[in-house]
């Protein structure tokens, strides 16, 4: 059990971590997940006795880590893969950390089985790759079989093969009733792993929750529904129709509409009432990924902005389109739909506004799995005024979306 | 966890890090050997020097001359064992490992200092012996009064500066900082600070000036220095001890 009261840390006059209280419990995996930059890893450094808290504190198992009594048989942690002298066999690095806690040597040769580096065990591990640093770092966490695990960011660099294992890893440490505290950035990774969510965002707590409540709270479901190609009057019909039941319009890249607001047989009731055929009405329901990102949307300090290549872009060849912006890069609110009991608000998309490169008005792009190629498109859409919302201005220039109004 | 499990851990860490060899064996081959050469240089002048130099000639101290340079391999050596942590990263996973920072640093420093001791007393009784044996007629025996404590003190003056430089590195954490200070003024500042008149009296207090008394048999002529041999060496470990103090305090307010 790992829990923070009122942990807060600055450095200078920079806030890393303020206010920040939760609890990890023991036997789920409880997922950290924040933007970069939004305090993980000082939580983390924090947790382990590293960093000093400027107010607060944090304390396993009741204690503070300072004064946990033999703390390598009772906490394992992977902070940094690349945190080992490069010069020394893997080995003898287990072996180090090891006598620390007087645990034998057999057990440095379990651990490098388990992780899979029984091949590589006196090879120094300056050769290593990223995730051959990761395994070596589990192997340090896992080498007190320890109560309470902390890993920040243990996927990275790892394979399809090496990540799956990592899951599975995880969970049974959790089943086995261990606390296991986990960062990452990869959202579907946590979806898979992760029971409980600790989300923050700029130092502050943002949810604890568990995964399901939290995409249920984040993150509302929506209906795809599609129109045929042939007959684009007919969609501005059933837009026109939905909208004024109640539901919320948003056109797709593709040509289809996502809806929100309306459940699916009411669609399928109106749609037969204004004497429209539907080629496609589905239901989806949001991903992890989208229910954080519409979370954290507010909270992100390090945002791309779309690349303008001022003075490197070439003249386009006659009648040659110019290339559409990447969904998401630079646009914030391109993502999920709201959850409906904030009601009225729906889409925070900008749409129609003027694309970054001075050609037609670029309609508010779907995520990039529902438009496997934004480049395709031939007919730029015409923007669907009645689902414009009145209190989401849309930014008008590529360099304000930089900087949503709540971002500094 | 008691200290003796630190102190094994530290071991593993020093012998497996190729660094260790490396500085060690630098320091042991480069004060042997200027101390050969320079030993066998001054024999062959013996017979040009005036009577005032002649009287000073202090053989054994002589045969050390190499310790100038080979104390710089020790200070990488002191250097590199506290900084890795800092420069790799490691210090995190060690840390994690053992919250008491002062068991921590204590352990490093006892490890890192136990070998620099036993190289260094192995190196200081080699080189008297090799050089004794270039400066041939006008060599000291190891019986001779005071040459015994000087070779030892060899010994204990590179242990003492590599502790020195360990304090030194755990203050600025950086390697490159701790060179970058450490070895200039070993090097340079050190020696033109004591041999400049006007300088010459802070520059006797300075930890290389004071300790490397301790190898001085013969005190020369018109030697004003306030202190003695253990003396000396007992201003050495004032600053030894000012350095790892400085560096034990930095370690525990200091984030890793």
């Amino acid at each position: 059990m790992i829990e923070a009261v009122g942990l807060t840390k600055r450095y200078g006059d920079k806030t890393a971590v303020y206010n920040l209280s939760f609890q990890v419990r023991p036997g789920s995996v409880t997922g950290f997940l924040g933007p970069n930059g939004s305090g993980k890893s000082t939580t983390m450094r924090m947790i382990l006795g590293l960093d000093n808290p400027t107010a607060g504190h944090v304390t396993i198992g009741g204690y503070p880590y300072r004064k946990l009594p033999n703390a390598p048989r009772q906490v394992g942690a992977l902070l940094d893969a690349k945190a080992v002298h490069g010069g020394r066999a893997a080995r003898n690095h287990l072996v180090s950390l090891a006598q620390l806690s007087g645990i034998p040597a057999r057990r440095v040769d379990e651990v490098l089985g388990v992780v899979g580096l029984q091949d590589v065990a006196g090879k120094r591990s300056k050769g290593f790759s990223l995730g051959m640093g990761q395994r070596l770092g589990i192997a340090a966490a896992l080498l007190g079989d320890p109560q309470v695990l902390l890993f920040d960011e243990p996927v990275n660099g790892l394979d399809p093969e090496g990540i799956l294992w990592v899951r599975n890893l995880m969970k049974s440490l959790a089943a086995e009733g261990r606390t296991v505290f986990v960062s990452s950035h990869l959202m579907s990774e946590m979806a898979l792993t992760a029971d409980h969510l600790i989300v923050i965002g700029r130092g502050q707590l943002l949810a604890d929750m568990s995964v399901k409540d939290f995409i249920a709270a984040n993150s509302a479901g929506f209906a795809r529904v599609r129109t045929p190609d042939t007959e684009p009057q007919l969609r501005e019909k059933l837009a026109g129709a939905l909208t004024e039941a109640g539901g919320h319009v948003l056109p797709e890249q593709d040509g289809a509409l996502r809806v929100t607001g309306l459940p699916l047989p009411r669609i399928s009731d109106i749609a037969h009432d204004t004497d429209v055929r539907l080629w496609e009405l589905s239901p989806h329901q949001a991903s992890l990924e989208e229910a954080y990102m519409r979370m954290t949307q507010g909270a992100v300090d390090y945002r791309s902005t779309t690349d303008q290549k001022a003075g490197l872009q070439q003249q386009l060849p006659p009648g040659a389109q110019p290339p559409m912006p990447v969904p998401g890069q630079g646009q914030p609110g391109w993502y999920a739909p709201p959850p409906p009991q904030q009601g009225g608000q729906p889409f925070a998309a900008p749409q129609g506004q003027p694309g970054p490169y001075g050609g037609p008005g670029a309609p508010a792009a779907a995520p990039a799995a529902d438009a496997p190629n934004p480049y395709a498109q031939q007919t730029p859409q015409a923007p669907q005024a009645p689902a414009q919302p009145p209190a989401a201005p849309a930014p008008s220039a590529p360099a304000a979306l930089t900087k949503p109004e709540d971002a500094r | 966890m008691a200290a003796t499990q630190v102190v094994r851990s530290e071991w593993t860490k020093i012998r497996s890090v190729a660094s260790t060899v490396w500085t060690l064996s630098l320091a042991v081959v480069v004060t042997i050997a200027l101390g050969m050469l320079i030993s066998g240089l001054s024999a062959h002048e013996f017979d040009n020097m005036s009577e005032r130099d002649r009287l000073s000639f202090d053989p054994t101290f002589i045969s050390f001359a190499g310790m100038s340079l080979g104390q710089l391999a020790l200070i990488v050596f002191g250097v590199l064992v506290v900084s890795n942590e800092y420069s790799t990263g490691m210090i995190r996973t060690s840390l994690a490992a053992v919250p008491k920072r002062g068991t921590f640093l204590a352990s490093k420093v006892a490890v890192a200092t136990g070998l620099a001791l036993v190289v260094g007393v192995a190196t200081s009784f080699v080189t008297f012996f090799l050089g004794q044996a270039m400066l041939g007629d006008h060599r000291a025996e190891i019986g001779d009064p005071g040459v015994l404590r000087a070779v030892l003190g060899g010994g204990l003056y590179m242990a003492l500066i590599a502790m020195f430089s360990m304090g030194v590195a755990a203050m600025l954490r950086s390697p490159m900082l701790s060179l970058g200070i450490l070895m200039p003024f070993f090097f340079l500042v050190s020696n033109i600070l004591g041999n400049v008149s006007a300088t010459e009296k802070i520059g006797r207090y300075l930890p290389d000036q004071a300790g490397s008394r301790i190898m001085q048999v013969v005190t020369p002529i018109d030697d004003d220095k306030p202190y003695g041999p253990w003396g000396g060496l007992g201003i050495m470990v004032l600053w030894v001890v000012a350095a790892l103090l400085g560096g034990y305090l930095t370690l525990k307010k200091r984030d890793a």
